[in-house]
C-alpha cells in the first residue's frame, strides 16, 4: 500500500491562483442559503396543510424545524472541520432532503382518516421515518467529517472498501428471495421489519476503490495502446478489469434483476476510467458493452426468459406502456398520468393524488410530486440536483490530487447517473428501473449512503479550495504540511 | 484530469437536458391527452370534489349524491336499485359511464357551461356549489309496475322490455329492461369490487346491461300488421274491405305455406280488414302484403320510424340515450329480384323484419294521437344547483306523421277492437278506451317465441293518455296475452299518475 495515490498535480490544475481567490470561507452564505431552503420546506409544508386539511395547524413547522436545527449542526461542524467546503452542497441538499420528507408526510396525511389528520405527529407515518433517518444520516455524514480530516486518508483502504462494496453488491444476489426480493427486483436484505439496500453503499465503496485503483494504473492505462480507426485502443490485458466490472454489472442485472443499479456501476467505472486516462476510446468500448449487453439480455428475455425475462417485461413496457394500462404497464401509465395531470402548474402542494401511484414513496416520488408541483417545479427541482452534481464536479476540477479528483468527479456523476435513470425511467425516456431518487425518496439506505456521498464531496470541496499557504492551522496541504499530517498520509509523497 | 472533467459535466447536462425536454414533451405536449385518458383516476377525484346533482323522477330524486369521508368526496347512490337502472345508467370512478348519468353529465358534475355562473361565484366564496338536476319525464307509479310486472311476468320470460310513452309529447312514462341490474355496486368508490362486478354483468349471457327497451331489435311478429294495415289503408283498402284469408297461404316461389296460429282463425277465404287486424290472421296479412307490394310496406314502416339510426331519447335537443335502427329487410332475392315468400313473411313480422319496443309504443302512440309521431324524450328539466332557476324545460314537437288523420282513425278502431274482442283483451282498463295489438314472433327454430303488445289508452274524450309496448323474449305460448296484460297495467299506472311532461 504505498505509492499509488499520487497527487499527480499538473500545473494547469494546480489551484495556486484559485486557492488565493477563493479564500474566503464562505460559510455565512451557506448559512443563509440554508435558512433559505428551510424557509421552503416550511412554506411548501403549510401549503400542503391548506390544500389538504383546509387549515394551516399551529405546529406545521415542527418537522422543518426538526430538519433546520439538525442541518444547522452539520452546518456547524462544516464551519469548523471544513472551512472551505462548497457553500452551495448542503443548502441544495438540505432543499432536497426538506422536500422529501414534506412530501413524505404529505402521503401520510393523505392517508390518514379526516379526524386523524391535523393531529399527525412530527415522526409519524413514512414522512416521520424519513425525518428520523434524515437526523441520524446527518449525524453520520457529520461523524465521516469529522474522522476523515483528508479525502486522501480514505485511499488508505481502498482494497477493503473495493472488496467490501463487492461483498455489498453481490449479497443481496446469492441471499434466498424471501429475504432479498421486493417488487422483483433482488436488492435488499430484509430482516425483520428493517430493510437494507446494500447496493447504495456498494456504490461509495466501489467508487473509492475505482479511484484508487484507476490513479495506479492511469499512465499504463492511458499510454500502453494501439491505434485502430483513428482511435487509440488499449491494450487487450489491460481490458481485463474493465471487463470484469462489465460481468459484475451484467450478474447484477441478472440475478438482482435491476437494470438500473447495473447502469449506474458501470457508468460510474467507465467514466472514471475516461477520466483518468483520458481516453475517448474507454467511452465507446464501454457504451458498446452496455448498450450490446441490454441488448443482448433483450433477445435473450425474449427468446430464452428466465433470469432475462424480468428485463424483457420492462423494456417491453417502456416501449408501449399502454400496451397493457391496468396491469404491467400501470404504474408507469400511472405516472405519464400524474405528471400530464400536473401540467405546467401542477395541482398544488396537497392538490394531487399521490395515492394512485404505486410506489409513489420510492421509486414515483419525482412523479407525485410533479403532479402537485407541475412542470416548473420539476425544473426547479431538477436545477438543485444538477447543481450539486455540477458544484461536486466543480470540486473535483479544483482539487489538486487525483484521487481527489477521480473520487469527487466520479461521485458527482453516479449522482447524476442516478437521477438521469430514476426521473427518466418515470417518464419514459429510458426503461424504468428500481433506483430512488436521491435525497428524495423514502428510504434509510439510500439516504445514509447518499449523505456519506455528500460528505465526501464537502470533504473534497474544502481540500479543493482550502489556499494553499497559510490558512487555518489544522489544514492539510497536499505535499510538505506538519509531521503528523504527513504520518497521517504515508501514500502521498513517494513517488518511484 | 481537468479536461475530461469538463466534459463529464457536459455530459450530465446533456443528460439533465433530455430530462428537461422528455419533462416537457410530457407535461406541457402531452397533458391534455394524459389528463383526460380513460386511465385518469385524478380528475375524476376532482370531479368528486363536487356533489353531483340529482336525477329525479316524479319528485323523487333516483340518483342521489352523498357526502362520505373517504377520499372522494361523495358517493353517487341509486335509491331505486334495479328499476331505473336503465334510464339513469350509472356514474363509476374509473369505468365508463352510461345513461342519463352519461348524457347529462356535465349538467349533474356542475361543468356544464350552463351553470358557469355557479362557478364563477365559488370562485368567490371558495365553495363549492354542487351540480344542477336533471327532472325526468318518468311516471314513478308506470315505473313501479313496469318493473314488478317484468319482473314477475306469469310466463316465465327472463328477458324482455316495457315502455310507455305520452302519446301527445313522447314522454317516456316508464322505461324497464329485463333481467336489470343493481347500479350501487358500480359506483363503489372500491374500484377493484366495481371492476369485478361489471366483469360479471357483462358474462350474464341474459346481457342485463342493454337497455332492450332501445337498442334491442326482435322481429315484431304480428304487431307489424299494423303497419301493413296503414299502408293497406292508405292504397284503397277499408276496415270493411273483404281480404282474401284462408288457413293456409303458399306464397308464389315458394313452397313454405303460411298458416294461422290456431286453425279457427280466419278459414273462410275472404275476412274484413277489421276482421283480419283483430283475430290477427296471417294468411290474410301475408296476401295483403304481397298485393301491396315490398315498397309501399316497407316505405310505410319509414314513415312510422324504421330504419333511423340517429334517435336519441334524452333531451329534445341533442344527445340522449341511443337507440337502435327498427328493420324491414330488403324483401328481395340474392338477385335483387323480389322475393314474394319474403314479403309474406314480412308482412306478418317475421323474416328479416326488426323492431325496438320504443318503435313498438311510438307506433301505437301516433296511431293514438291522430296520426302525429312525437319525438320521445327523458328529461323534462334541468334545474340550477339551487332549484330555482329553469336551464331547459322540453317543449315536445312532432317528429314525423306516420299516417293521416283519417288513416289514424281507422287504425284506432281496429286496435280497439283487438281489445275488446280479438287477442288482446286483457289489456282493457274500465273507463278507459284502450286499443292494441298483439303479436308473437318466432324468435329461432327450436326457440320459444316472442310475445308483443303494442297499445295505447284513450280517455273518456278520446285523448290518448299512453302508448306501451311490452316484449317477453321467449316467452312461448301465452306469452303476447301476458305482454297485452302488463301493457294494460303500465298504462293504467301511467293513467293514475302521469309523471312530468
Amino acid at each position: 500500500m504505498t505509492v499509488a495515490a499520487t497527487p499527480a498535480p499538473s500545473p494547469a490544475t494546480t489551484g495556486g491562483e484559485s486557492g488565493v481567490r477563493l479564500a474566503r470561507s464562505r460559510r455565512n452564505a451557506e448559512l443563509s442559503l440554508l435558512l433559505l431552503a428551510m424557509v421552503l420546506v416550511a412554506a411548501y409544508m403549510a401549503t400542503v396543510e391548506a390544500n389538504l386539511l383546509d387549515t394551516v395547524t399551529p405546529d406545521f413547522w415542527m418537522p422543518a424545524a426538526a430538519l433546520g436545527a439538525v442541518f444547522l449542526g452539520l452546518h456547524l461542524v462544516i464551519r469548523f472541520l471544513a472551512p472551505f467546503a462548497d457553500p452551495a452542497l448542503l443548502p441544495a441538499v438540505a432543499l432536497l432532503n426538506g422536500l422529501g420528507v414534506g412530501f413524505l408526510r404529505r402521503i401520510d396525511l393523505g392517508e390518514a382518516a379526516p379526524v386523524d389528520r391535523e393531529d399527525l405527529a412530527t415522526f409519524a407515518g413514512i414522512g416521520g421515518r424519513q425525518l428520523a433517518w434524515t437526523l441520524a444520516s446527518v449525524i453520520l455524514a457529520a461523524g465521516l467529517l469529522a474522522i476523515m480530516r483528508d479525502h486522501r486518508s480514505v485511499s488508505r483502504y481502498a482494497y477493503t472498501l473495493g472488496l467490501a462494496g463487492i461483498v455489498l453488491v453481490m449479497l443481496p444476489a446469492v441471499l434466498p428471495r424471501s429475504i432479498s426480493e421486493i417488487n422483483g427486483a433482488k436488492l435488499w436484505i430484509r430482516v425483520g421489519g428493517f430493510s437494507l439496500q446494500p447496493g447504495e453503499f456498494a456504490k461509495l465503496a466501489l467508487l473509492v476503490f475505482f479511484a484508487y485503483y484507476l490513479v495506479r494504473k492511469r499512465e499504463v492505462l492511458s499510454l500502453a495502446s494501439r491505434r485502430f480507426l483513428g482511435i487509440d485502443f488499449p491494450r487487450g490485458r489491460d481490458l481485463g478489469p474493465v471487463v470484469v466490472v462489465w460481468l459484475i454489472s451484467l450478474l447484477v442485472l441478472v440475478f438482482e434483476k435491476d437494470l438500473g443499479t447495473s447502469l449506474l456501476y458501470f457508468g460510474m467505472f467507465v467514466v472514471t476510467l475516461y477520466i483518468a486516462t483520458e481516453r475517448v476510446s474507454w467511452l465507446l468500448i464501454g457504451l458498446l458493452l452496455f448498450f450490446g449487453g441490454a441488448y443482448l439480455a433483450y433477445v435473450l428475455g425474449s427468446t430464452v426468459g428466465g433470469p432475462f425475462a424480468n428485463f424483457y417485461l420492462r423494456a417491453e413496457i417502456w416501449l408501449d406502456p399502454f400496451a397493457d394500462p391496468t396491469d404491467k404497464g400501470y404504474q408507469l401509465v400511472q405516472g405519464l398520468l400524474a405528471l400530464g395531470t400536473g401540467g405546467l402548474f401542477g395541482a398544488g402542494p396537497g392538490g394531487g393524488q399521490p395515492d394512485i401511484l404505486p410506489e409513489v414513496q420510492n421509486d414515483f416520488i419525482f412523479a407525485g410530486i410533479g403532479e402537485e408541483i407541475g412542470l416548473f417545479g420539476l425544473s426547479a427541482l431538477l436545477v438543485v440536483y444538477l447543481l450539486i452534481v455540477e458544484r461536486g464536479l466543480r470540486a473535483a476540477l479544483a482539487v489538486r490530487d487525483s484521487f481527489g479528483k477521480l473520487l469527487a468527479g466520479g461521485l458527482a456523476f453516479t449522482l447524476g447517473l442516478q437521477v438521469f435513470v430514476i426521473v427518466g425511467g418515470i417518464s419514459k425516456l429510458i426503461p424504468l428501473t428500481g433506483q430512488t431518487t436521491p435525497f428524495l425518496s423514502a428510504g434509510g439506505s439510500s439516504l445514509m449512503a447518499n449523505w456519506l456521498l455528500i460528505a465526501v464531496l464537502l470533504r473534497v470541496s474544502d481540500g479543493a479550495r482550502r489556499p494553499v499557504t497559510g490558512g487555518s492551522g489544522k489544514a492539510s496541504r497536499p505535499a510538505g504540511g506538519p509531521p503528523e499530517q504527513l504520518h497521517g498520509a504515508p501514500t502521498e509523497v513517494i513517488k518511484p | 484530469m481537468n479536461a475530461p472533467l469538463r466534459r463529464v459535466g457536459i455530459v450530465v447536462m446533456v443528460l439533465f437536458g433530455l430530462l428537461f425536454a422528455n419533462l416537457n414533451w410530457i407535461q406541457a405536449y402531452k397533458a391534455d391527452e394524459y389528463r383526460t385518458s380513460d386511465y385518469n383516476g385524478r380528475v375524476q377525484v376532482a370531479d368528486y370534489k363536487r356533489k353531483r346533482g340529482n336525477i329525479e323522477a316524479g319528485g323523487t330524486a333516483v340518483a342521489t349524491s352523498k357526502e362520505t369521508t373517504g377520499k372522494l368526496k361523495f358517493q353517487r347512490s341509486y335509491p331505486g336499485g334495479a328499476k331505473y337502472a336503465h334510464v339513469l345508467g350509472y356514474k363509476p370512478v374509473n369505468l365508463a359511464d352510461t345513461g342519463i348519468e352519461q348524457v347529462e353529465n356535465d349538467f349533474l358534475a356542475g361543468t356544464s357551461d350552463q351553470l358557469i355562473g355557479d362557478r364563477f361565484k365559488d370562485m368567490f366564496t371558495g365553495d363549492e356549489t354542487g351540480g344542477g338536476n336533471v327532472l325526468l319525464t318518468l311516471s314513478k307509479r308506470a315505473q313501479d309496475v313496469a318493473y314488478d310486472q317484468m319482473r314477475n311476468n306469469q310466463v316465465d320470460a327472463k328477458r324482455g322490455a316495457a315502455i310507455a310513452i305520452d302519446p301527445r309529447t313522447g314522454a317516456v312514462q316508464a322505461l324497464v329492461s329485463m333481467p336489470s341490474f343493481d347500479p350501487n355496486p358500480l359506483v363503489s368508490h372500491n374500484t377493484t369490487e366495481a371492476a369485478a362486478e361489471i366483469n360479471k354483468l357483462e358474462q350474464n349471457p341474459d346481457g342485463p346491461l342493454k337497455n332492450r327497451a332501445l337498442a334491442e331489435t326482435l322481429p315484431p311478429g304480428s304487431t307489424f300488421k299494423i303497419v301493413v294495415a296503414a299502408a293497406a289503408l292508405e292504397n284503397g283498402v277499408t276496415k270493411t274491405t273483404p281480404i282474401p284469408a284462408g288457413s293456409s297461404y303458399t306464397p308464389p316461389t315458394s313452397g313454405t305455406p303460411i298458416r294461422n296460429a290456431v286453425p279457427s282463425i280466419c278459414p273462410e277465404p275472404q275476412v274484413t280488414l277489421l276482421e283480419a287486424v283483430t283475430e290477427s290472421c296471417n294468411t290474410g296479412f301475408a296476401q295483403l302484403g304481397v298485393r301491396l307490394g315490398a315498397d309501399k310496406v316497407k316505405e310505410k314502416a319509414r314513415q312510422f320510424g324504421f330504419e333511423q339510426e340517429d334517435l336519441t331519447v334524452g333531451q329534445l335537443g341533442e344527445g340522449g340515450l341511443r337507440t337502435a335502427a327498427s328493420r324491414t329487410g330488403d324483401m328481395l332475392n340474392p338477385d335483387g329480384s323480389p322475393d314474394p315468400a319474403a314479403l309474406a313473411q314480412s308482412s306478418i313480422g317475421q323474416n328479416n323484419v326488426r323492431m325496438t319496443p320504443l318503435q313498438g309504443a311510438m307506433i301505437a302512440g301516433s296511431i293514438a294521437n291522430g296520426g302525429s309521431q312525437m319525438r320521445p324524450y327523458l328529461v323534462r328539466q334541468l334545474l340550477a344547483p339551487d332549484r330555482t332557476t329553469s336551464y331547459y324545460t322540453a317543449k315536445p314537437r312532432e317528429l314525423r306523421q306516420p299516417v293521416s288523420g283519417q288513416t289514424a282513425s281507422d287504425l284506432r278502431d281496429m286496435m280497439v277492437s283487438v281489445v275488446q274482442k280479438g287477442t288482446g283483451q286483457k289489456a282493457a282498463i274500465s273507463g278507459y278506451t284502450v286499443g292494441g295489438k298483439t303479436g308473437t314472433a318466432q324468435s329461432a327454430p327450436d326457440r320459444p317465441d316472442h310475445g308483443w303488445f303494442i297499445g295505447f289508452a284513450l280517455d273518456k274524450n278520446g285523448n290518448p293518455v299512453s302508448a306501451v309496448c311490452v316484449v317477453l323474449e321467449q316467452a312461448g305460448s301465452g306469452g303476447s296475452a301476458e305482454a297485452a296484460r302488463i301493457g294494460g297495467q303500465i298504462m293504467r299506472a301511467a293513467i293514475a299518475d302521469p309523471g312530468g311532461r
